[in-house]
């Protein structure tokens, strides 16, 4: 257990004229809850993407529980869980469908499906297709379809965007418990309250660089700002983002 | 391979296929459609009767003897009237095939030549009568005789033609459309991405399609023989039918393999649907799916050799109808899986995670 949960060094991704990702390293402790906070268009998924291994990076190493991701290793996949930041189903199929497909991969049995679903409240929308769930259900089930196999290592891009107080509240007690167990919670968000009441540390990204890293608090402190909101803007300025 | 993971992702791929209603009805009810349809229309094609009208007497035709004359009339439909101009007419606007009549020792028949094949028809017979009235009338016996038989099964209808060329049809635009479709919808809903991040081998996530598509394949092929096989239609099987099995699974795979080449290079679904149609409409009609080709001008011939559903259609005629067996079977086989693996290595190339 000596060595951390992630290791990354030296990203960089570019695409066409855009530099996504000009030089990331970061380090998640096992255990930790770390949140990558960002404006729009910062390089949070690009990020995020490379280290589950989605995309090479130009440059740059990734370390996983002390394994590349690279090239593909199902050994590491099974390890992890991912919520990508669009959903991802299968074409005309049921929440149940779905779930009990995707646990199926992990060879995790129906039961423990279903019991997913109900853990992120859609056991009424069970029988729902797909393309009929609202913007809030189909994230809980983006989100419950990572986690059904217990993994290690979560990784979650904007989970509780377009989720209502009530599912975000809901969420935060699911992802406060996975990570109660031991497990190492990574997600993005640019909501800073979630960061603040969630993260153990966070990291503050914009143009594709890491700004700071730190607890919330300390960054707080450090700046001598009125909240973790206000040490964002601080750091990555008023103006608009795409 | 997990045969777990295999189960249910061929499971989740087959309910998403199926429950696509638009989809399911143009690959498996619409070309079912085509089989009912032209089967009852091309029902009576073997024994169409030419039909003439007999003005007045007509010595040969009179003093044949009865079953002679029961024998002629399953080829040819022979009606009485006593007005010539209104037979001519009714030659003229195509409502029989000829009028017959007699004048002194000369038996005089006027066709039209709308339908050259009818017209011929009725014109051999009436000459076939005619000359064996003339022999009969020298008392001797004819000095030689001619038996003919058609080299195809004796019940030669149109059906037997019909049914392999139409489930080739079938079984390619399930295999092209399902595989271009699956491939295009996959990449834009990031499924392709999300099966990435699962423990599970591309090869369980192919092989999965591909079961789903042969499965598809052999399910159509049940149904077009069984329909066929209703006495209504009235398919007859010859010996090694079961060869179409096996023809029917490589042949998946050689259409799967362009629907693979299709939707790796399409970025939209219509872009898919369009490109599979530019392959399938030509292949359709130029590969004998719909009617022979055995008169189309040569250049017609040399493209329809550039089609997997040519040789697939030839073969499975050869098998269901025509009464061969692994001599025309096999080197079929082995040229579809060629071409599945040539085509699917070019899809391969093509390939892309995602969209962007
Ligand atoms: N696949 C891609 N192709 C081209 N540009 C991309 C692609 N993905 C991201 N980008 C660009 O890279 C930058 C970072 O994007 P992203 O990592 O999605 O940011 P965030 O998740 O922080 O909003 C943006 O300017 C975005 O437009
Ligand atoms: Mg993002």
């Amino acid at each position: 257990m000596t060595t951390a949960a992630i290791t990354v060094e030296g990203l960089r991704k570019r695409y066409g004229d855009v530099q996504a990702v000009d030089g990331v390293s970061l380090t998640v402790e096992r255990g930790e809850f770390y949140g990558i906070l960002g404006p729009n268009g910062a390089g949070k998924t690009t990020t995020l993407e490379i280290t589950e291994g989605l995309r090479r990076p130009d440059e740059g190493t990734v370390r996983l529980l002390g394994e590349s991701p690279f090239p593909r290793n199902p050994e590491l996949l099974r390890r992890m869980g991912v919520q990508l930041q669009a959903s991802a189903f299968f074409e005309r199929l049921t929440a149940r469908e779905q779930i009990r497909t995707f646990a199926s991969l992990y060879g995790v049995p129906a039961e423990r499906a279903d019991a997913m679903l109900e853990t992120v409240g859609l056991t009424e929308k069970a029988g729902t297709r797909e393309n009929k769930l609202s913007g809030g259900q189909a994230q809980r089930l983006s989100i419950a379809c990572a986690l059904v196999h217990d993994p290690e290592l979560v990784f979650l891009d904007e989970p509780t965007t377009g989720l209502d107080p009530q599912a975000r509240r809901n969420l935060w007690d699911l992802l406060r418990a996975i990570n109660d167990e031991g497990r190492t919670v990574v997600l993005t968000t640019h909501y800073m309250d979630e960061a603040e009441t969630l993260c153990d540390r966070v990291a503050v990204m914009d143009h594709g660089r890491v700004l700071r890293v730190g607890a919330p608090s300390e960054l707080v402190g450090e700046l001598g700002a009125a909240s973790l909101e206000d040490v964002f803007l601080q750091l990555t300025g008023r103006e608009y983002r795409q | 391979m997990s045969a777990e993971a295999f189960t249910s992702l061929s499971k989740a791929m087959a309910l998403g296929l199926l429950r696509d209603r638009t989809a399911a009805f143009f690959m498996l009810v619409f070309p079912l459609m085509f089989l009912v349809l032209f089967g009852a229309l091309f029902k009576n094609d073997a024994t169409a009767r030419a039909e003439i009208v007999q003005v007045g007497r007509v010595e040969v035709f009179d003093s044949l003897p009865r079953d002679a004359r029961e024998g002629l009339e399953e080829v040819l439909e022979i009606r009485r009237s006593d007005d010539r101009d209104e037979a001519l007419e009714e030659v003229r606007a195509g409502d029989v095939d000829a009028v017959v009549w007699q004048e002194g020792d000369e038996v005089r028949l006027r066709y039209s030549a709308a339908d050259r094949v009818r017209a011929g028809n009725a014109r051999a017979l009436v000459d076939s009568v005619v000359q064996q009235a003339n022999i009969a009338a020298t008392g001797q016996p004819p000095a030689y005789g001619l038996t003919t038989r058609q080299v195809e099964d004796e019940s030669l209808k149109a059906i037997q033609f019909l049914t392999p060329g139409l489930l080739g049809w079938a079984v390619a635009m399930g295999a092209v459309f399902g595989s271009a479709f699956t491939l295009v919808n996959w990449r834009k809903k990031r499924i392709l991405r999300r099966l990435w991040l699962a423990p599970v081998s591309a090869g369980t996530v192919i092989a999965a399609r591909v079961g789903v598509s042969v499965a598809l394949a052999l399910v159509q092929t049940a149904v077009f023989l069984g329909v066929a096989s209703v006495p209504y239609y009235g398919l007859e099987l010859s010996g090694d039918w079961w060869l179409a099995v096996p023809l029917v699974v490589c042949g998946t795979l050689a259409f799967m393999s362009i629907g693979l080449v299709v939707g790796a290079w399409a970025k939209t679904e219509e872009a898919a649907n369009g490109a599979a149609q530019v392959v399938i409409l030509p292949m359709a009609f130029l590969s004998g799916a719909f009617f022979p080709l055995d008169m189309a001008p040569a250049w017609i011939q040399t493209v329809s050799g550039v089609f997997p559903l040519t040789y697939l259609n030839e073969a499975m005629q050869d098998v269901l109808s025509r009464g061969q067996s692994w001599g025309a079977a096999l080197p079929v086989m082995g040229g579809l899986l060629l071409f599945a693996a040539v085509l699917t290595a070019v899809a391969a190339r093509l390939f892309r995670w995602d969209d962007a």
